[in-house]
């Protein structure tokens, strides 16, 4: 592998004008070998439209680029390649039926003789330093379908290096990872910025871009609003320049003390972990997070409490009175509702429209003699749309249309549109902005004072502590510990995630 | 009615008109009571089939179950002199219990829906043909079943009862897939099964009831097809059925990914099939090409429609972007 040349990108001026809309105005950024950039800004505020013109998808109305002293006035996606710039997507666009060398080299294999067939000999030696220099465990004949999210975007992260990468970008590239996963990425990255490789790190979780960024690049509108240096770099400063106002502290006590237990769970155990069962009991009117590291069974918990997963055995009582719950549909009747992790595949039907997926749990309601009735659903929707603030002119519209955040708001409008006490919301937040997160983290405290029993999955430390009333922690389909709020803090939080026990403070 | 239907209306008319054109026996009376006899006994079971396309599956047993309930019901009637009510409850009876094993082994034994209806054509078909031996099945000569008759080739105004019975089972099947709970259901598992169940909706019933429907709609289609053709030869007889079920669904718009279509777009599906066959017949253009003929249009008809929705979601993305963006 070659040494890296040194990078001098520059964006100078660059407006993007969509009929009606000016998604970027006059933004200028610098970008040289060995730094990370964050890049920062609210759902909207002009990030992907940058690094689609980076990535040459999109060419500027104007202003231009100029990379290592040569102008441009766009990029082609050739280009873009030819300059080294890569991307590691949200979304991972990995094969999964296929080794980790034949992803790595996926359009540009490897071939040998006369017939041209493909040379995985020299693929899997060519991949081999590669997964070094990025410190990956796996090996290039690994099978993506046994890596881990994590280790998929390392692999993402090393097909980026196999292109000769000067800049790599990663658009929400921890969203779904766990924390020891992340701060690896974070190594990752750190390793990247060593080799003179540039990162440009997009993110809505602000206490990694304060760690890996050297400076950050606040956008707002299609305008750039600041930058952050490094020694900037603070929470509050990076919150204040995303949404211009600041935000109020995240946590808000209860209104009331919590009652009395809404659900208890009595010795669950789930078929993939049939010897760690879980017990615990939520209160009505309580926030309880539910910390730990990914595949600690915490989704496997409360997809077996909705009736979703296979549960072997254990008691779940709602309100004092045992429930059997052996289908959703079970859990639904007993008041019992999941939002779940992943909100496009689970959550919603995103062709269907707002009305449609709001009343789907309770449809039989809607009946009049065996007949639906749309007027009634267009009520209820229109009812929630403003509960919600749900951003939507017309509730027959498909949900696909909205913001992460707005569908999130859909898919608890369902809920909310019956008769709630118990709420288990899986990574609620994942993938909204900042400002949506604050209204989600508003809709549930307003949900525990009216005594509804509210669980959070999260693996968002800053979400867990920062919102929670109590926190227990999961490993390996097991509760490790419980934290009330006077205790809480990161490193008692991991130390649970990884089995440690606190010491009595 | 949908934007796809009118599109639909639309080619059915223009089709007709070229027909009538070229050959205006095309509109007598004699020819249009022909046509819509045969619209009545494929669109019978088309109905069922879109509901199965609508949940994401196939089922290509349609045919052979076509075949062998029309032997059963023929020998039941003409040879074991079963009182034809009941002939039809144990006909309809079979249709359900075909049904719900199709349903069972995709839903419970997670099966995939074309490998369970591709066995269930090969094995149906030959219970058929081992049953009669490969000879035909028939009514005894000169016997007759007054009310049977009515019922199946009767005629009302030169208007074809089995043309009626396939509107009566349209309209029940139009409110039940666009205005009760379980026609909603059933478009959501198509759609997102997964969300379907995580809203509590039982997407194992909604699937087994629509393989239900669609063999209890091919079994009514089978009485029919039986008495029309008063002989059932076990090795053609319905060969080929369940194509012209599913070309006339996605004809009809319903999509193979499941979650989208109409019952009215899949009559008008059946409507121009039968349209395409009769232009064959009527244009002189030779028969061996019939299939060639339909697939052209099928073909032609899907991809314009395609064209039209890659324009529209073109257009629904440009307005949800701009929308987003001014925000």
């Amino acid at each position: 592998m070659s040494a890296v040349h040194g990078l001098d990108l520059k964006l100078e001026n660059v407006t993007k004008v969509y009929p009606g809309v000016v998604a970027l105005n006059d933004v200028s950024l610098q970008i040289k070998a060995g730094e990370v950039v964050g890049l920062l800004g609210e759902n909207g505020a002009g990030k992907s439209t940058l690094m689609k013109i980076l990535g040459g998808l999109i060419a500027p109305t104007s202003g231009h680029i100029t990379l290592d002293g040569q102008q441009f006035d766009r990029f082609d996606v050739k280009e873009s390649q030819q300059a080294g710039i890569a991307f590691v997507h949200q979304e991972l666009n990995v094969f999964d039926n296929m080794d980790v060398a034949a992803n790595i080299f996926l359009g540009r294999e490897k071939v040998r003789g006369l017939f041209r067939l493909a040379d995985h000999k020299a693929m899997k030696e060519l991949a081999q330093p590669l997964l070094d220099r990025i410190g990956a465990r796996f090996r290039p004949d690994t099978p993506v379908s046994t890596l881990s999210l994590a280790e998929r975007q390392l692999l993402e992260i090393a097909k980026a290096l196999s292109m000769n990468a000067r800049l790599v970008i990663m658009d929400e590239p921890t969203s779904s990872l766990t924390l020891s996963e992340t701060n690896m990425l974070l190594k990752v990255i750190a390793d990247l910025k060593g080799q003179g490789i540039a990162v440009v790190y997009i993110s809505h979780r602000l206490s990694e871009v304060e760690e890996c960024a050297d400076r950050a690049v606040v956008l707002r509108d299609g305008v750039k609003v600041g930058v952050l240096e490094r020694d900037e770099l603070t929470h509050d400063a990076m919150i204040h320049m995303m949404i211009g106002r600041d935000l109020k502290a995240l946590y808000t006590p209860p209104a009331l003390p919590a009652t009395k237990p809404v659900l208890a769970v009595k010795n669950l155990s789930i078929k993939s972990k049939p010897d760690r069962p879980a017990s615990f009991e939520l209160m009505g009117g309580e926030i309880l997070g539910v910390a730990g590291l990914i595949g600690a069974g915490r989704t496997a918990l409360a997809e077996a409490i909705f009736g979703v997963g296979e549960k072997l055995d254990g008691e779940i009582l709602v309100d004092g009175v045992e429930v059997k719950v052996n289908t959703p549909a079970d859990a639904i009747a007993a008041g019992l509702y999941l939002v779940p992790e992943d909100r496009k595949r689970s959550g919603l039907i995103l062709d269907f429209p707002t009305l449609e997926n709001v009343t789907m749990a309770n449809l039989s309601a809607f009946t009049s003699r065996g007949l639906v009735s749309q007027k009634r659903q267009i009520e209820v929707a229109e009812i929630q749309r403003d509960a919600l603030a749900i951003k939507t002119r017309d509730v027959r519209r498909a949900a696909n249309e909205m913001s992460g955040g707005n569908q999130q708001k859909v898919v608890l409008a369902k809920w909310l549109s019956m008769d709630p006490k118990v709420i288990i919301f899986d990574e609620p937040t994942r993938g909204i902005d900042v400002g949506a997160k604050a209204e989600i983290y508003g809709l549930m405290r307003s949900l525990a004072d009216h005594g509804v029993g509210v669980m959070m999955i999260s693996s968002d430390m800053e979400e867990v502590i920062g919102v929670s009333d109590r926190i227990f922690v999961m490993k390996d389909g097991a509760i490790t510990g419980e934290l009330p709020r006077l205790k809480f803090s990161e490193s008692n939080v991991l130390n649970l995630a990884v089995g440690k026990i606190l010491e009595e403070a | 009615m949908q934007k796809k239907d009118i599109g639909l209306g639309i080619l059915i008319i223009v089709v007709g008109a070229i027909v009538y054109m070229r050959n205006p026996l095309f509109l007598s009376p004699i020819n249009l009571g022909n046509t819509a006899n045969l619209i009545g006994l494929f669109g019978l079971f088309a109905i069922g089939q879109g509901f199965v396309i609508m949940t994401g599956g196939i089922d290509l047993s349609v045919g052979s179950v076509i075949a062998l309930l029309g032997v059963l019901f023929v020998d039941m009637v003409g040879k074991f002199g079963v009182p034809w009510p009941i002939a039809v409850a144990i006909t309809v009876g079979l249709g359900v219990l075909i049904g719900l094993a199709h349903g069972i082994l995709i839903t419970r034994f997670k099966l995939q829906p074309f490998v369970v209806t591709l066995c269930g054509l090969l094995i149906y078909r030959g219970i058929a043909r081992g049953y009669t031996a490969e000879s035909t099945a028939g009514f005894p000569f000169g016997s007759s079943y007054p009310q049977l008759e009515w019922l199946t080739i009767g005629r009302s105004f030169g208007v074809p009862h089995s043309f009626l019975a396939m509107l009566i089972v349209a309209a029940i099947m139009w409110v039940v897939l666009h205005h009760t709970v379980f026609g909603r259901h059933l478009c959501a598992v198509g759609k997102n099964e997964e969300a379907a169940r995580f809203s509590g909706i039982n997407t194992r019933f909604v699937t087994i009831t629509a393989y239900v429907i669609c063999a209890v709609l091919a079994s009514i289609a089978a009485i029919y097809f039986a008495m029309f053709t008063k002989s059932v030869q076990p090795s053609s007889h319905g060969n080929f059925y369940e194509l012209y079920a599913i070309a006339a669904a996605v004809l009809g718009g319903c999509s193979l990914r499941g979650g989208e279509g109409s019952v009215i777009g899949i009559v008008l599906g059946a409507v121009l099939l039968q349209e395409l066959q009769n232009l064959v017949n009527l244009l002189g253009i030779p028969s061996s090409l019939n299939f060639a003929v339909m697939g052209t249009v099928i073909l032609l008809g899907v991809l314009a429609d395609q064209q039209f929705a890659t324009y529209r979601n073109r257009k629904n993305t440009e307005r949800a972007l701009g929308l987003l963006q001014k925000q």
